[in-house]
């Protein structure tokens, strides 16, 4: 049994123009130590898809299908029994460094309160174990640090704490929420490093979430495309990477400067043309079919199911047929 | 940003300093009249009532001949306890209320706020006087009543803080590390919007003082013959064109008393918000 397994999961937000169905139908499993990126434009779904998993979804949010962690059905449970899994099963690090942490208490502090809470330290113990913690995702001079105030450090050194926060009581899953966007390319690579030698470290699965394919490419094991709140093609990364069925995942890497990308002649960025759709009134059909160059009336008519186009590899599209044989022409 | 630089940044800004000085006048008065006042403040002399202010009587004797001085400043006794104990009143319920709804949501949160605004509805001092008019009249009745009416307007100010807290990144990430409402709200919520909460206090520290005043003043605060400065105005008011110092002190210690809470709460806001602190 994984250790983790999303089935059929949607979430419906309550908007003023009605019901939104931001993720629909989301189904993915993931083993221990498995390590899955899920890439997608703003709007795609993937930030909810994570709060989903955390019981953490905003008030205006329903969920529907299940979440099985360890056997474990979520929904069923109540507030408490999440607490006890947040943090302590599953930890989370989010995308701004700069406002995820209390501004009132010194850093320590608030690392040292997630063990408190699960694992019962404290005193001479708790701090020890914060030191550690702080050391182990490299901030320099801990002893110095935990008296720190969030102000006082860097965005990246926060994001390093936020880490530790996330690691404290040895999480099974490590979900990464755009985890580097606020930072300096420099710094994001630090961290990505650091976040990738922790999971393999302690064995911890990660779920790394991001529009960045560059980050997600280097970091994962297995990659999931999201798209309009579906995932649209899932593969292990140099699956993937190897023979892209779907032809917005195509159109998503075909999107991604390159270093060395020549200036002169008239070679454009490639991009996607159109916008992503309005969540109110998606259409029936294939939710791309809009920004597509190769939809026809079937799409427009139905959802496409996800088919098996390779070993573990699956996409959403009934054209995927035409659109690998255009990719290899192009 | 706390700390010593609070200190150095308060020194600098006029209103709190002013403010800050007025209120411990104000309270070194109280203190004061506990050990020493320059007469006995209840001693009747009818000889000597009505007398102007002079070197015996620096602010002169009312109708029964006592020390107007003496008096205002054991009046000074009673303003501060009724402003103390109403605003605990206010603060402990109103904040306990805000922060209940803040972290409820929901119908908890809505009930709490409809029912405040109910209470809003009144006019305060009508409230308080229908509240004393049933239990009676007398300084630790106005005392419950201040308190009770300054019971909504906390949890109004501490529920719509605490909401502005609530969706913050912090928030969500102390949520992921698996605290629950309870926590949340004591250890991130409550200390970020404290200082809100506290510059509300001198506020209404300072219209608890008015409100007493006025409650004596309709006969209907403390009764005699505690001080009050609120009852001094009613007995001085028949005799203002006669003898119009017993009018006038009083007068001047509620609006210094009020003026300087109202200062320092205006001193302590800005102090302790970084936007308003930076244009001064």
């Amino acid at each position: 049994m994984a250790l983790l397994e999303v089935d059929n999961l949607s979430v419906t937000l309550a908007t003023a123009r009605g019901p939104a169905r931001a993720v629909r139908g989301v189904s993915f499993a993931l083993e221990r130590g498995e390590t899955l990126g899920i890439v997608g434009e703003s709007g795609c779904g993937k930030s909810l898809t994570a709060l989903a998993l955390m019981g953490l979804l905003p008030e205006n949010a329903r969920a529907t299908g299940r979440v099985v962690l360890d056997g474990i059905d979520l929904a069923g449970l109540n507030e408490d029994a999440l607490c006890r899994i947040r943090g302590n099963r599953v930890g989370m690090i989010f995308q701004e460094p700069m406002t995820s942490l209390n501004p009132l208490h010194p850093v320590g502090r608030q690392i040292g309160e997630a063990l408190a809470t699960h694992r019962g330290l404290g005193g001479a113990a708790l701090r020890a174990e914060t030191l550690e913690l702080l050391g182990k995702v490299g901030i320099p001079e801990p002893e110095r640090r935990i008296r720190s105030y969030p102000h006082e450090l860097s965005g990246g050194q926060r994001q390093r704490v936020m880490i530790a926060m996330a690691l404290s009581c040895r999480p099974e899953i490590l979900i990464a929420d755009e985890p580097t966007t606020a930072l300096d390319v420099t710094v994001q690579k630090q961290i990505l490093d650091l976040i990738r030698d922790l999971v393999r470290e302690l064995g911890m699965a990660l779920i790394l979430i991001s529009h960045d394919l560059g980050v997600i490419a280097e970091n994962v094991g297995r990659i999931a495309v999201m798209y309009g709140g579906t995932i649209v093609e899932a593969a292990p990364t140099a699956a993937l990477f190897a023979d892209l069925a779907h032809p917005y995942a195509q159109g998503l890497f075909a999107a991604v400067p390159r270093v060395g990308w020549r200036r002169d002649s008239n070679a454009r960025l490639a991009t996607i043309p159109g916008v992503v759709p309005d969540l109110p009134d998606l259409p029936n059909g294939c939710t791309f079919a809009e920004r597509c160059t190769l939809a026809n009336d079937a799409c427009r008519a139905a959802a496409p199911m996800p088919i098996e186009v390779g070993p573990n590899h699956s996409a959403s599209c009934i054209r995927t047929d035409a659109a690998r044989l255009s990719r290899k022409s192009a | 940003m706390q700390g010593d630089t609070f200190l150095a940044r308060g020194l600098r800004n006029r209103s709190f300093v002013a403010g800050g000085l007025l209120t411990l006048a104000l309270v070194a008065v109280a203190l004061l009249s506990l050990a020493w006042t320059p007469h006995d403040p209840l001693r009747i002399s009818i000889p000597t009532r009505f007398a102007p202010p002079s070197a015996t009587h620096w602010l002169g004797t009312d109708q029964f001949g006592r020390d107007v001085l003496s008096y205002i400043m054991v009046g000074a006794q009673t303003s501060l306890t009724v402003g103390i104990v109403s605003v605990v009143i206010g603060m402990t319920f109103g904040v306990t209320l805000g922060l209940c709804a803040s972290a409820a949501r929901g119908a908890v949160e809505e009930a709490i706020m409809r029912a405040a605004d109910f209470i809003f509805a009144f006019p305060a001092i009508l409230l308080a006087i229908m509240l004393v008019a049933t239990l009676g009249p007398g300084a630790v009745n106005a005392i419950v009543a201040i308190g009770i009416f300054s019971i909504p307007e906390f949890a109004r100010l501490t529920r719509g803080a605490a909401n502005a807290i609530w969706v913050r990144e912090f928030i969500l990430a102390a949520r992921a590390a698996g605290k629950g409402d309870a926590r949340i709200t004591i250890e991130h919520v409550l200390p970020n919007i404290a200082s809100v909460i506290i510059v509300q206090v001198t506020i209404r520290f300072a219209l608890a003082i008015l409100a007493e005043a006025a409650l004596s003043y309709l006969g209907i605060g403390s009764q005699p013959p505690t001080p009050s400065w609120g009852r001094m105005l009613a007995e001085a008011q028949t005799r203002i064109f006669q003898n119009a110092w017993l009018a006038v002190f009083p007068g001047i210690a509620i609006a210094l008393s009020v003026l300087g809470l109202n200062l320092l709460g205006d001193g302590l806001r800005d102090i302790t918000d970084p936007r308003l602190a930076r244009k001064r």
